[in-house]
């Protein structure tokens, strides 16, 4: 479903990423993991194109996607889920999910839209017109994916979706990426909290300075023993 | 029975009530970059003298109907904004704000010195041959800048300058053209400002390029700000505290400014969204009218 080859990303002389090639298949959860800084969320910008590459071709269903406008991205059906959740502080939680549905044409499709993310987080409904900013972490998190939901991508890009939350709620929005991913959503995930993406991932991939250094089955990546010291704290 | 209405104002306060209305229209004008879209604008005088001079020309050289140079002005002043808006709305925060002062600047010494605009003379306006008086006019005006404004604020469009405002990143990963849209409320909010300009330079009868310096930018930001950037109902608020300001603090000469000051700074301290920024107007006085009593509407929806 996406192809990405030989990706390289530099942030003015500094290296971001060095020929990085990374794949992800039709109903599958990929996970990136690694360090801060490994250049995990550069990935996910540039196939939002937020960032630009200097080499290297991001391919969506079959379509070469790397020079596409940013705001175009989400139209091919790529929708990414910022770091630090990025909602519109000012603007109502149902203006949010509104603007998430901003290519939408119909104004039914939106309400339906707002329904499903209503479905699949209750809270936000109890929060409907509330400012976006009174929001606590988690809410802001689940709101965010809702906003995302809206625009019916075929590809999700989580950024760090645990950043900053309470242990339960992590554990809660992992349970809804599984249940967004069931319902025929692919998801590419970044995550610093290793285990958690590698217990929900069906594959995932390591990244270390701008590099791919370990990629392969989830499970098994979490029984490697490299892994396991580097990032699951043994 | 206008006339007689207008005729039983004093023209000192007539004066001051057109004053009020021109406020009103540049205020809005610039909400709509500064306080939808989030765009901090140091120049908006510069679009002001724009639709200033364009109108006093039309009426000079050709003489068109008053009601068509309006329009006109307003929309030389929006192709003005949207050609200088391309290159410099890539910049944020401050370093648009400094390229909005400068091209204010450059527009006033272009028009010191062109013969066109008889340079530091300023120009004469004749006054307009209409059916409506002036002050009427410029009342129409105002209501439909309101409404435009008002129907901007609630529309796709206006969601949309307000995502920008609020997270250009997320607003661009929702399909929202940003450079596109800062570009268009640019012109809009130009558009506005230039009609202002208009309206002034007739109802005036004389316009002189330092007019419309940088103290001028600055007076209509503090009407936003004042009553509350974004806010429509604010903004009209402030620009009529603000326009009407300096005639009844007259008795105060040059100390009038230091009031503005200290105004602005309680406001800053004590309200810092503005005076009216943060109320949501329509359920507000609905609810006092009680029309719409408070969490019906809520409850309701949620279900």
């Amino acid at each position: 479903m996406l192809v990405v080859e030989n990706l390289s990303v530099n942030y003015g002389a500094i290296r971001a990423l060095h020929q990085v090639s990374c794949r992800v298949d039709q109903g599958e959860i990929v996970a990136l993991i690694g360090a801060n800084g490994a250049g995990k969320t550069t990935i996910l910008n540039t196939i939002s194109s937020i960032v630009p590459s200097i080499g290297g071709t991001v391919l969506f269903e079959g379509e070469d996607i790397t020079r596409v406008q940013p705001h175009l991205i989400v139209r091919k059906g790529i929708c990414q889920v910022p770091e630090g959740r990025r909602v519109f502080a000012r603007m109502s939680v149902q203006e949010n999910l509104e603007m998430g549905g901003f290519i939408l044409t119909s104004k039914q499709e939106i309400s339906q839209g707002i329904e499903r993310a209503f479905t699949l987080f209750p809270r936000l409904a109890e929060r409907r017109k509330q400012a976006a900013r009174t929001l606590s972490g988690g809410e802001q998190q689940m709101l965010a994916m809702g906003r995302a939901l809206m625009s019916n991508p075929r590809l999700l890009l989580l950024d760090e979706p645990s950043m900053g939350l309470a242990p339960m709620l992590v554990e809660k929005i992992f349970e809804i990426v599984v249940e967004i991913n069931k319902t025929g959503t692919t998801i590419m995930l970044v995550e610093q909290n290793a285990s958690m993406a590698l217990s929900i991932a069906h594959r995932a991939y390591v990244l270390e300075t701008g590099e791919v250094v370990l990629s392969g089955d989830a499970t098994e990546l979490s029984e490697n023993p490299e892994v396991r010291k580097a990032y699951l704290g043994e | 029975m206008f006339q007689n209405m207008l005729n039983s104002i004093d023209p000192y306060s007539m004066q001051i009530l057109v004053n009020i209305g021109i406020g009103i229209i540049l205020a809005l004008g610039l909400n709509i970059i500064t306080g939808l879209t989030g765009q901090l604008s140091l120049g908006h005088a510069a679009f002001m003298s724009v639709g200033a001079f364009a109108g006093a020309l039309l009426t000079i050289k050709t003489g068109v109907p008053f009601y068509i140079n309006i329009l006109l002005s307003g929309l030389i002043t929006a192709v003005v904004a949207a050609a200088i808006g391309w290159p410099i709305l890539r910049l944020t925060g401050d370093y648009l704000a400094i390229c909005t002062l400068g091209f204010a600047e450059i527009v006033k010494v272009v028009f010191l010195n062109l013969e066109i605009t008889n340079k530091a003379l300023g120009l004469t306006v004749p006054t307009p041959d209409t059916s409506l008086p002036m002050p009427l006019i410029v009342l129409i005006v105002v209501c439909l800048t309101i409404i435009a404004s008002a129907f901007i604020q609630n529309s796709r469009f206006g969601r949309a300058l307000k995502a920008i405002r609020d997270d250009e990143i997320a607003a661009e990963s929702m399909g929202i053209n940003i450079a596109r849209y800062k570009v268009q409320s640019f012109a809009v909010s130009a558009f506005m400002a230039g009609t202002g300009g208009c309206l002034y330079a007739h109802f005036l009868g004389y316009i002189n390029p330092s007019d419309f310096g940088f103290l001028k930018s600055i007076d209509m930001l503090s009407m936003v700000v004042l009553g509350g950037l974004g806010s429509i109902p604010g903004t009209i608020f402030g620009a009529s505290i603000l326009s009407a300001a300096p005639e009844f603090l007259r008795f105060m000469s040059q100390y009038r400014m230091l009031v503005y000051g200290a105004l602005l700074v309680f406001m800053m301290v004590f309200r810092p969204n503005g005076l009216m920024g943060g109320i949501d107007f329509t359920s507000f006085v609905l609810r006092k009218l009680g029309v719409k009593p408070r969490g019906v509407s809520r409850s309701k929806e949620v279900q």
